[in-house]
C-alpha cells in the first residue's frame, strides 16, 4: 500500500489526552502549525454525557464502555514473570485505558495531588538517608533528572488550567494549617477552595487528628465553585452526583481535557485535530537520528504519512513505549543484561482498602465527588523513618466519598456469602452503613518489571502487542502491610462494628480493577544509558522526538499520576516553545 | 448495548437469544442467587433473566470489544479470562451441559430440582467441581453471578431491576439529584427518596430540573 503523503507541519502530537491536549494548545497558541492525531473518537458532553444517560452504570461498566480502549483492535499481553508465556488481556480489568479525545482523562477519578519532592529523587535521597543497602537489590528506581522545584511552576499552571480545589499546606516554604504539611513548597494557593467534609471524612479526620496526624482536604478536579480557566473555558460547580470515576460529567464540573482544553483548540486555525486515526510508527530519515513525521491508518483504512519537524508522543504509557519500539527509536531494555532503556521501569501503584461497617450510622454513599474527602500524608514517600522497616516508599491514606453506583460498589464484611439470602440481607443492611478508607501506595521499579514486544500476539494492523511482565515485589508487599495496619489503627478509633482490611499480597492479577496508574517504559533521567528521554522529555536518540506522559516516571509515586502528567506536559511544551524552536537539537 | 437502549417500552419477555428451556434454567438459577424472601422480591421477580437475554443480544453477547485472537492456551488465574467462547456460547453450552449433568444425577433438569439441590449444584459450579465438556464451570458461574448482580442493580432501561427492586433493597436513589451537594456534609441523616431511573425520566414519570437532573421525592427524613 502506498501511503498518502501530506504537507509538512511544525509539530505532530500523537494522542490527545491529558498531556497531548495541553501540548497542542500551548504550541498552537505560540503560532506553530500543529496536528493532533487521536485513535479514538470525538466526544461532546451534550451528546455523549447527556442526562439522564450519563448516570447509566451498566453503559460505562468496563466490558461495555465505549469510551475505553477497544480491545478487539489492540490490547497488551501479560505475565507475572519471564518464565511464563504472556497471554492477551482480553477484557478490561486491573486498569481502564481510554480511547477517545481526552483519553483516560475523560473518565478519571479527579484526584489531583502533586508528587512529593522525594518522588523525584527517590534513589539519591534513600541512599543519603539510609545507605545503599536500603534499596532492594534488584531495584532500578532512579532520580528523574528534574526536581520538584523545577516542575513547581508547571504544577501551578496545570492546576489553574484544571481548576483544582484544595488547601495549600506549604506556601513558599511556610506551613499552612489545614493543608498537607508534607507537600513540596507551592508558589500560590489552589485556584479553587477545598472540597467539603462528608460524614465519613469527618470521622476519619477526627480519628487521624487524635493520633497526631494532619488530615487535609484531598485536592479535587471536581469544581468546588464555578470556574473560568486561563483558556477562557467555563466549568460548572460540582453537585456531588457521584458518577465521576468511569464517567463523563454531565455538568461539565469535572476538569478533563474535554472541559478544560479541547474546546479552546478550535479557535486556532493553525491547529487540526484528526480523530479515529491510529499512528503505527514514527518515521526516521536515513541517518536514523532525525524523525521525519508519523504514519497512521485513518478511519477509512488509508495509510497516511504526516511529515513534521517535531514529533511528540503523548499517548498512554504503554503506547508511548510501544511506538518507540515499533519505530526503532532508542535501545529496547533487556532485563537479562540490564541494558537498554525503552520498556524499562514499568511500575503500578499498590492500593489496599480498609472497609468500615456500622450498625446505626448512615453515610448516603451515593452522594460523592472526585476525591471528596480527606487524606493524610504521614505514611507517604519518605515522610516517616523507614529505619528497620525493610522497605522504602509508602502510601497516602484517605477516606473519600466518590459515589457508590451499586453494580461496582456494594461492600459486605469478610465472610459474607457471595449470593443467597444471607448475602441479600447483609448487602441491604450495609450498603448505606459502610465506607472505605484506602492506603494508596507507590511502587518502585525493578529489573524484572518491564515492557517489550510480544512474540506471538498482534493487533488489528498486524503489529506486535506490548508485553507486560510484572508482579508485586516484596518491598511493596511489606509497604502495603505496614500502611494498611496504620489505616486499621485509624479505623479502630472510628469504632465501626466490623472492619475488613486487605493489604496487597500474593501475585499481581490483571483481573480485578485496581487503578489506571501505569507508569514507565519511556523514562526520564540524566543518563542516556539508563533513560529514554532527558529532563525535557526529549529523546536522547532522536532529538526531534519528545515523549510525554506517565511513561516518563522512573518509578511510581503514591499520588495519582494525572496532575504530574499535566505538569510534565506544560513543562515540555515550554521547553519546545522557548528552547527547542530557537535552537533545534539536543537540549541537554 | 446502544441499540437495546433505544427500544421504547420493549414487549416484556420478548426473548431475543434465549430459548424457553434456557429461560426456565435461568429463572430457577437467578432465584437461588438472589432469592425472594422476607426482604422482598429477588432476581427472578426483577426480570434478571430478561436482562441477561438482552445483554446476550447486545455487543457484549459476542464480546465485540474484547481481544479475540488466538492462540488460546490455558493461563494462570492472574492472566484472566481466556475462554474462546462468547457469552452467547457460554450460556448455550453451559446450560445444556449442566442440565445433562442434572439429568444424569437426579433424573431431572436443573429447573425441576428442589431449592436445596439447586443451591448445591450452583456451589459445585462455583467451585469448578463439575466437569463441563466445553468450558470451566467456574467461568460459567462467574458470568452468571456477575450478570445476575448487573441485572438486579442496573437501570431498568436494560430490562432488569424491574420496579427498581434492587435499588429499593439497598436504598440507592438511581439517577443523581443536583441537590446532593446540599446533603454532602450532613452527618448520619439518611437520604431516603423514591429512586428515579432513566426509564422513569424517559417515560416522564419523574420531574427533572433545567440540567436534566431528577427532582427526588423524599420518602421520609429523620428530624
Amino acid at each position: 500500500m502506498t501511503a498518502i503523503k501530506l504537507k509538512p507541519v511544525d509539530a505532530v502530537v500523537v494522542g490527545v489526552g491529558v498531556a497531548g491536549s495541553i501540548i497542542c494548545k500551548e504550541l498552537a497558541a505560540a503560532g506553530m502549525r500543529v496536528v493532533g492525531i487521536e485513535r479514538g473518537r470525538m466526544l461532546e458532553s451534550q451528546n455523549d454525557f447527556a442526562m439522564p444517560y450519563a448516570h447509566d452504570e451498566l453503559k460505562f461498566e468496563g466490558h461495555r464502555s465505549d469510551i475505553l480502549q477497544n480491545l478487539s483492535r489492540e490490547t497488551l499481553t501479560f505475565r507475572n514473570n519471564m518464565g511464563e508465556t504472556a497471554l492477551p488481556m482480553r477484557l478490561h480489568g486491573s486498569f481502564k485505558v481510554g480511547e477517545v479525545v481526552g483519553g483516560t482523562g475523560v473518565h478519571w477519578g479527579g484526584v489531583s495531588i502533586r508528587f512529593l519532592p522525594w518522588d523525584f529523587e527517590t534513589y539519591s535521597r534513600t541512599v543519603e538517608r539510609y545507605g545503599k543497602d536500603a534499596l532492594p537489590e534488584d531495584c532500578t528506581s532512579q532520580d528523574w533528572g528534574l526536581s520538584f522545584d523545577e516542575l513547581e511552576p508547571y504544577y501551578d499552571q496545570f492546576e489553574y488550567v484544571y481548576g483544582i480545589g484544595g488547601k495549600a499546606g506549604n506556601l513558599n516554604g511556610v506551613i499552612q494549617p489545614g493543608g498537607n504539611p508534607f507537600e513540596g513548597p507551592r508558589s500560590r494557593q489552589y485556584p479553587n477552595p477545598p472540597c467539603g467534609t462528608p460524614y465519613s471524612a469527618s470521622m476519619f479526620k477526627k480519628a487521624a487528628e487524635s493520633l497526631g496526624y494532619h488530615p487535609y482536604p484531598t485536592p479535587t478536579a471536581g469544581m468546588t465553585e464555578a470556574y473560568t480557566n486561563p483558556y477562557r473555558l467555563m466549568l460548572g460547580k460540582c453537585v456531588n452526583g457521584g458518577f465521576c470515576s468511569n464517567y463523563g460529567c454531565a455538568m461539565d464540573a469535572k476538569a478533563t481535557p474535554l472541559t478544560t482544553v479541547v474546546p479552546s483548540l478550535s479557535k486556532h486555525d493553525n491547529f487540526e485535530l484528526r480523530t479515529l486515526c491510529n499512528v503505527i510508527r514514527v518515521n526516521k530519515d536515513s541517518t536514523g537520528k532525525r524523525a521525519t513525521g508519523v504514519t497512521y491508518i485513518d478511519a477509512r483504512g488509508r495509510e497516511i504519512e504526516q511529515p513534521a519537524d517535531i514529533v511528540i508522543l503523548t499517548s498512554y504509557a504503554f503506547n508511548n513505549a510501544r511506538l518507540l519500539m515499533l519505530s526503532g527509536i532508542g535501545k529496547p531494555y533487556d532485563p537479562v543484561s540490564n541494558t537498554g532503556a525503552v520498556g524499562k521501569n514499568y511500575a503500578y501503584q499498590v492500593t489496599s482498602h480498609v472497609r468500615l461497617f456500622f450498625e446505626d450510622k448512615e453515610f448516603n454513599p451515593f452522594i460523592g465527588g472526585p476525591g471528596l474527602g480527606a487524606s493524610i500524608d504521614e505514611f507517604n514517600g519518605d515522610n516517616f523513618d523507614h529505619t528497620g522497616l525493610g522497605f522504602i516508599g509508602g502510601a497516602y491514606i484517605n477516606a473519600s466519598a466518590g459515589g457508590a453506583p451499586p453494580i461496582r460498589v456494594r461492600p459486605v464484611p469478610d465472610g459474607t456469602p457471595a449470593w443467597g439470602s444471607e448475602w441479600k440481607k447483609t448487602v441491604a443492611h450495609y450498603y448505606k452503613r459502610s465506607f472505605t478508607m484506602s492506603a494508596h501506595g507507590g511502587c518502585q521499579s525493578y529489573r524484572s518489571h518491564y515492557l517489550d514486544l510480544d512474540p506471538t500476539y498482534r493487533d488489528a494492523y498486524g503489529l506486535p502487542l506490548m508485553r507486560l511482565t510484572f508482579d508485586w515485589h516484596d518491598n511493596e508487599k511489606k509497604m502495603s502491610d505496614y500502611v494498611t495496619r496504620k489505616a486499621v489503627e485509624i479505623a479502630k478509633l472510628i469504632g465501626p462494628s466490623k472492619i475488613s482490611a486487605h493489604a496487597v499480597k500474593g501475585k499481581y492479577s490483571i483481573v480485578p480493577y485496581q487503578s489506571t496508574h501505569n507508569t514507565g517504559g519511556a523514562i526520564m533521567g540524566a543518563d542516556p544509558s539508563t533513560s529514554v528521554v532527558n529532563k525535557y522529555l526529549q529523546s536522547w536518540d532522536v532529538s526531534n522526538v519528545f515523549v510525554v506522559g506517565g511513561s516518563a516516571f522512573p518509578q511510581n509515586s503514591s499520588n495519582n499520576p494525572t496532575c504530574t502528567i499535566g505538569a510534565l506536559a506544560c513543562w515540555a511544551a515550554d521547553a519546545i516553545k522557548e528552547h527547542y524552536r530557537k535552537r533545534p537539537g539536543p537540549l541537554v | 448495548m446502544g441499540e437495546s437502549q433505544q427500544h421504547a417500552a420493549p414487549v416484556p419477555h420478548a426473548f431475543g437469544y434465549l430459548t424457553q428451556p434456557e429461560v426456565r434454567f435461568l429463572d430457577a438459577a437467578v432465584a437461588r442467587l438472589i432469592p425472594a424472601d422476607e426482604l422482598g422480591p429477588g432476581a427472578k421477580e426483577a426480570d434478571v433473566t430478561y436482562f441477561i437475554d438482552q445483554q446476550l443480544c447486545s455487543p457484549w453477547g459476542t464480546l465485540s470489544r474484547a481481544y479475540r485472537m488466538g492462540p488460546w492456551p490455558v493461563g494462570t488465574p492472574q492472566q484472566g479470562f481466556q475462554c474462546p467462547l462468547t457469552p452467547q456460547e457460554i450460556y448455550r453450552e453451559a446450560i445444556r451441559e449442566t442440565n445433562a449433568y442434572c439429568n444424569k444425577q437426579h433424573g431431572k433438569v436443573f429447573s425441576f430440582l428442589t431449592g436445596e439441590q439447586q443451591d448445591a449444584l450452583l456451589r459445585e459450579l462455583e467451585a469448578g467441581r463439575i466437569e463441563l465438556q466445553s468450558l470451566d464451570a467456574k467461568v460459567f458461574f462467574e458470568t452468571l453471578l456477575k450478570n445476575t448482580m448487573e441485572g438486579f442493580f442496573s437501570d431498568p432501561i436494560h430490562g432488569g431491576n424491574r420496579d427498581k427492586i434492587g435499588w429499593r433493597l439497598i436504598g440507592f436513589p438511581g439517577v443523581a439529584s443536583a441537590s446532593y451537594v446540599d446533603h454532602a456534609e450532613e452527618h448520619n441523616v439518611p437520604y431516603q427518596v423514591e429512586p428515579v431511573s432513566i426509564l422513569d425520566i424517559q417515560q416522564q414519570r419523574a420531574e427533572v430540573d433545567a440540567q436534566g437532573y431528577p427532582k427526588h421525592v423524599v420518602l421520609h427524613r429523620k428530624a
